[in-house]
């Protein structure tokens, strides 16, 4: 016989050897820690090879560079670990469920990454001349027909660059109207629910802002808002459906009351995954929506943007849609710029951004729609909404639901801390969440509820996911209801556990310095 | 539907298990009169991958890329090459479909990359500290001047003749509103130093001046010395904003920190992001840590986990939208994270070394390049110094030969009149940036071209 | 020296025609670990139950408002260094700013320390 000459052989090792074990370098096998790029890095180091040609003489008017800038480099091989070691501190869509409500955290197809590279959308430079870029005008003009389609509006303005940007891009265009008309009025009001930017945008537009109360039932109360409308009014914000995740039954006797007050109707549109295909806006009376392409028309997130946040308008607030935009004549399209806007287009009021928008948005998005079809594109609203009333029906016992009897959620389920052990809060939910391997949902928003949970799950969920996710929730929410001392200190198994805001904001430390440095700062 | 997974025996077993008798039970808080009863008409149908394939690729056909044709625009964006490596790691899952770093535990592949980027952004431009982005360097360009205004509680703002157009035109669109008051003028092309109006705007700063405006380069490619522009904002107390559309430019010349600018905005897009007919591009934002709970923007700070591990956060985020609602510093909220990460991506490969090698190449290709397009009959260099970028003076108006050269599928330029319609003095002018993709051949045939077009 | 407190949890200590200004123990409680004091400067002119300073935590901003109108004749810098002071001391050295009073009558609708802890206890 011929014996095992290696002395290799399967051992199980000593089972109850667990525990803790500290390793030389920090690491956790797959969980591997990652120094700064300043840390690895060396400013005589490069990952680029670049050929400088020979001779010449600059030209600078000698203004060269004295100083070093300090910018340390690393080697293709270094800069590719480096970015994927970071990359996997990170949770994402691609690795489960991610139920940030008001967020829309859905799948993001990755034909839509190859279009957007297409190098004739991806390369092609804003101000070449339109006779080369036609195919460029022609995918932003089926972008926007979309959109007015979707919304049963009458115009669209595709260059503001994320969802806040729309809104100003809105409220701009409520605040020109009513001065076109010599009315000026001064305020706008938003539901105490709203996003934080409705305030934020409407005091930037010169507005003052005042809240309308919520009913118990979780929506805007009708009565309230009629009895303050009046000739100060400019416009109201709306969400709808809003933060907490209900369909605004009253919208159209809103929008009406609003209109016969001379004001105008601002929809807040980042919910608009819950009704479209199934709901236009320009039905309920709207007069300006934006739309989060990030989230209904799933262009990733990329970990905070970019977004792009086109605004859908009313025939009344069409002529003061921002520059540049694209008109079509013929089977040619046109960029209508500052230049030959006076000729029809006299009443806009002005450009918000350089350039025409995000294109590489608009790309993906087209990819997106095309995909779905006006079919899917109704049947994402339809199984995002049922997947919201499955995870709220299915945890409404151990949850508090603040506003289950108010009727079916829309796309999103509202959940709130009451009723956990003394000391347990939402938050301890959340870092309890992480720990079974999904992202939280939104805490603390809408700021109505307190220890708000807010969860959308999206459309691209199946039940086996949705079913793990409950699962998961409802055994922290058990052990939040029970007390778990081990629950305040989660998470646990996290790249890092809970971190030291308080620190962060007491002595900001916002860029890297040599530790030398650092330490004669102190 | 491919995206869709829920089957038709789910979502039965999910309405019974909701006590919903049907889908539209779920939406009947929605008024009947706008329910829609089935898809909306006029659009068509979903499509398998393949199909919409085909159909975007035959738009994108439709256009003349940049790397198919000898390619010299720039006036706010320009064509440099981007490693493959950059687009690689930018399509990483875990980076491009995570959402903005609220949970820090689960996130701190995306806050560590954020306070890299500050910190190279800071570094770049000679200044302290810097955000996290913003959209792009247009909306950059009018945070800072909102910025200098809470800061001096000054309402007026000098915009220098040398800031690109549409900046000035995003500037002039939200002070209508906001009622900043703006001091604008139209650039002239003045031999050896184009749209450069430092004087004019040293004698123009007084006690309301909140801060004074500059590019550089500017939207000519003139490069100019901002010291003694900071120096005299500064006794009377406005603040000196530098805008940089170009950030390869800081790999050869004098940031504007070092210059003493107090904010120092640009456009980061050519780092990394590449043209994209206008965007998604990355704004940059930097200033001294004096500034910053006034600075828009979110913010990654460094801080410890509760095992004393040093892990990153959003921090100072009581300046934001979400908290200060109606009182934020601005109502910004996404800010241009993935292209932010593409921009450190590439900035950490080049390093320093490579920048300034990348700075090099870029200024020694479009100092050869405008000599030899300055000898053609009919043309005229405008620039004395200037770094990627020049403007030529045609003896004919410049926007149809721009046209002419597309025609013969050479993207040869910037006319003037594109970018200021209207102005009779400008007309003949064409802006021209040679990057480090332009070869010698692109410039030899942009040279023949224009020789033949201005015969 | 006589202190006051008003229902927006500010207290004001009162000095013949000077006053010294801060958040009570009980708005710091509410408040949290206080990251960044915003103090007015020496010489502004602040007005009864308007915003006179800011007060942030790591998630909340709060404006603090004057108890009585006058002009402010000293702000606290220690706070720029410590904002921690306003959670260990908030009655002491974690105060906001000094100020001449403008009218001393409108003392006359404040609390003393018994109305004020009845005032909390009632929330």
């Amino acid at each position: 016989m011929s014996v095992n000459a290696s002395g290799w052989r399967p051992e199980m090792g000593d089972a109850s050897g667990g525990g803790a074990v500290e390793t030389f370098t920090g690491n956790r096998a797959l969980m591997l820690e990652e120094p700064l790029i300043f840390e690895i890095g060396g400013t005589a180091r490069t990952g680029v090879d670049i050929d400088v040609p020979a001779g010449g003489a600059s030209r600078l008017g000698g203004l060269e560079r004295s100083r070093p800038i300090g910018l340390p480099g690393l080697t293709e091989p270094e800069a590719v670990r480096h970015y994927t070691r970071l990359s996997r501190q990170n949770y994402a869509i691609d690795l489960g469920l991610f139920p940030l409500g008001s967020c829309t955290m859905k799948h993001n197809p990755r034909l839509n990454e190859r279009m957007a590279r297409l190098p004739g959308f991806a390369d092609i430079h804003p101000l070449q001349p339109v006779d080369t870029v036609q195919g460029g005008l022609a995918l932003i003009h089926l972008v926007g027909e979309w959109l007015v389609k979707l919304t049963g509006m009458t115009a669209v303005a595709m260059s503001p660059k994320a969802g806040a940007h729309g809104e100003l891009c809105g409220l701009l265009a409520i605040r020109s109207a009513l001065e076109a008309r010599g009315d000026a009025r001064r305020v706008i009001l938003v539901p105490e629910s709203a996003h934080g930017t409705n305030p934020a945008t409407a005091a930037f537009c010169g507005y003052a802002v005042e809240n309308i109360p919520a009913t118990a039932e979780g929506r805007v109360d009708l009565a309230a808002l009629q009895a303050r409308l009046g000739p100060d009014v400019a416009a109201v914000m709306i969400t709808n459906p809003n933060t907490c995740g209900l369909f605004e039954r009253d919208m159209k006797a809103i929008s009406d009351a609003v209109h016969a007050a001379g004001a105008l109707v601002y929809c807040d549109g980042a919910n608009f995954n819950a009704i479209v295909g199934r709901v236009r806006p320009g039905d309920l009376g709207v007069d300006a929506m934006h739309i989060n392409l990030h989230k209904t028309f799933s262009t990733p997130h990329g970990g905070g943007g970019p977004g792009a946040g086109p605004v859908v308008l009313s025939a009344a607030l069409a002529p003061y849609a921002p520059l540049p935009f694209i008109e079509r004549q013929g089977d040619r399209f046109v960029l209508i710029e500052e230049e030959t806007a006076e000729d029809h287009h006299g009443d806009s009021f002005g450009r918000m951004v350089a350039f025409h928008g995000q294109m590489g948005m608009f790309v993906r998005a087209a990819a997106y729609m095309l995909s779905h079809g006006a079919d899917g594109l109704r049947q994402v609203a339809e199984d995002a909404v049922l997947n919201a009333n499955y995870v709220l029906r299915s945890l409404e016992d151990v949850l508090d639901a603040p506003f289950a009897a108010s009727g079916p959620c829309m796309h999103e389920a509202l959940f709130s801390d009451e009723g956990m052990a003394e000391g347990f809060t939402t938050l301890d939910i959340a870092k309890g969440l992480i720990d079974e391997g999904f992202h939280p949902m939104t805490m603390y928003f809408p700021l109505v509820v307190h220890g708000a949970m807010l969860v959308e799950p999206t459309e691209t969920e199946s039940k086996a996911a949705l079913d793990q996710f409950i699962g998961a929730l409802r055994s922290v929410a058990n052990r939040a209801r029970q007390g778990d001392p081990a629950l305040k200190g989660a998470p646990h198994l996290a790249p890092r556990r809970r971190l030291d805001e308080t620190a962060a904001a007491r002595k900001p430390v916002l860029v890297w310095r040599e530790p030398e440095v650092a330490e004669a700062a102190e | 539907m491919r995206y869709l997974p829920l089957q038709p025996s789910d979502r039965q077993a999910m309405l019974g298990a909701i006590g919903a008798a049907s889908i539209d039970d779920l939406f009947r808080d929605v008024p009947e009169a706008a329910r829609l009863s089935g898809p909306i008409e006029g659009l068509p149908l979903h499509a398998s991958e393949m199909a919409v394939e085909r159909q975007l690729k035959a738009l994108a056909n439709r256009n003349l890329a940049a790397g198919d044709a000898p390619f010299f625009l720039g006036a706010g964006a320009y064509r440099h090459h981007v490693p493959a490596s950059v687009d690689h790691l930018i399509q990483r899952g875990e980076f491009l479909t995570a959402y903005t770093p609220y949970q820090p535990e689960i996130a701190q592949g995306t806050l560590q990359v954020l306070f890299e980027f500050q910190t190279q952004v800071a570094r770049l431009t000679g200044c302290e500290v810097a955000n996290a982005s913003m959209y792009d360097g247009s909306t950059a360009c009018w945070e800072a001047i909102g910025m200098a205004r809470r800061i001096t509680r000054r309402g007026k703002a000098l915009l220098s003749a040398g800031l690109h157009p549409h900046y000035v035109s995003v500037a002039k669109t939200m002070a209508k509103f906001t009622g900043d008051a703006l001091e604008t003028a139209l650039p002239d092309l003045t031999p050896g130093a184009p749209g450069d109006d430092i004087e004019r705007l040293i004698a123009a700063i007084d006690g309301d001046t909140s801060c004074v405006v500059v590019q550089n380069p500017n939207i000519f490619g003139h490069v100019a010395d901002l010291s003694e522009l900071a120096a005299r904002a500064h006794e009377k107390g406005a603040l000196l904003i530098a805008v940089v559309t170009e950030p390869v430019s800081l790999g050869a010349i004098r940031s504007p920190g070092e210059m003493g600018a107090d904010i120092v905005v640009g456009e980061g897009q050519s780092l990394g992001v590449g043209l994209q007919f206008g965007g998604p591009y990355v704004g940059l934002f930097a200033t001294r840590e004096k500034f910053v709970r006034q600075m828009p923007g979110r913010l990654a700070g460094e801080t410890v986990d509760a095992d004393g591990k040093r892990g990153f956060v959003l921090t100072l985020s009581t300046r934001e939208q979400h908290i200060r609602r109606e009182k934020a510093t601005s109502n910004i909220c996404t800010n241009s994270g993935l292209c932010a990460l593409a921009f450190t991506i590439h900035l950490s490969m080049l390093g320093e070394v490579g920048l300034r090698r990348l700075a090099e190449a870029n200024h020694l290709k479009a100092v050869a390049a405008a000599d030899r397009l300055a000898a053609v009959p009919g043309v005229e260099l405008v620039n004395g110094p200037f770094f990627n970028e020049f403007v030529l003076r045609l003896d004919r108006e410049a926007r149809p030969l721009v046209r002419a050269l597309a025609d013969r599928g050479i993207l040869g330029g910037v006319a003037l009149g594109r970018l200021y319609p209207g102005s009779e003095s400008l007309a003949n002018g064409m802006v021209v940036a040679v990057t480090e993709t332009a070869s010698d051949e692109d410039v030899a045939a942009l040279a023949g071209a224009l020789a033949e077009e201005l015969a | 020296m006589t202190l006051y407190f008003t229902k927006e949890h500010e207290w004001i200590a009162v000095d013949g025609g000077s006053a010294t200004v801060g958040i009570t123990d009980y708005a710091q409680a509410q408040l949290g670990d206080i990251v960044f004091v915003e103090v007015p400067v020496a010489g502004t002119a602040v007005e009864k139950g308007k915003e006179a300073a800011v007060v942030e935590s790591v998630k909340a901003a709060s404006d603090v408002y004057a108890p009585v109108s006058g002009t402010v004749t000293e702000s606290n810098g220690a706070l720029s260094d410590d904002p921690a002071l306003v959670n260990t001391a908030p009655e002491s050295d974690g105060w906001f700013f000094k100020l001449a009073l403008a009218d001393p009558s409108e003392l006359d609708g404040l609390m003393d320390a018994d109305g004020y802890k009845a005032f909390c206890e009632s929330l």
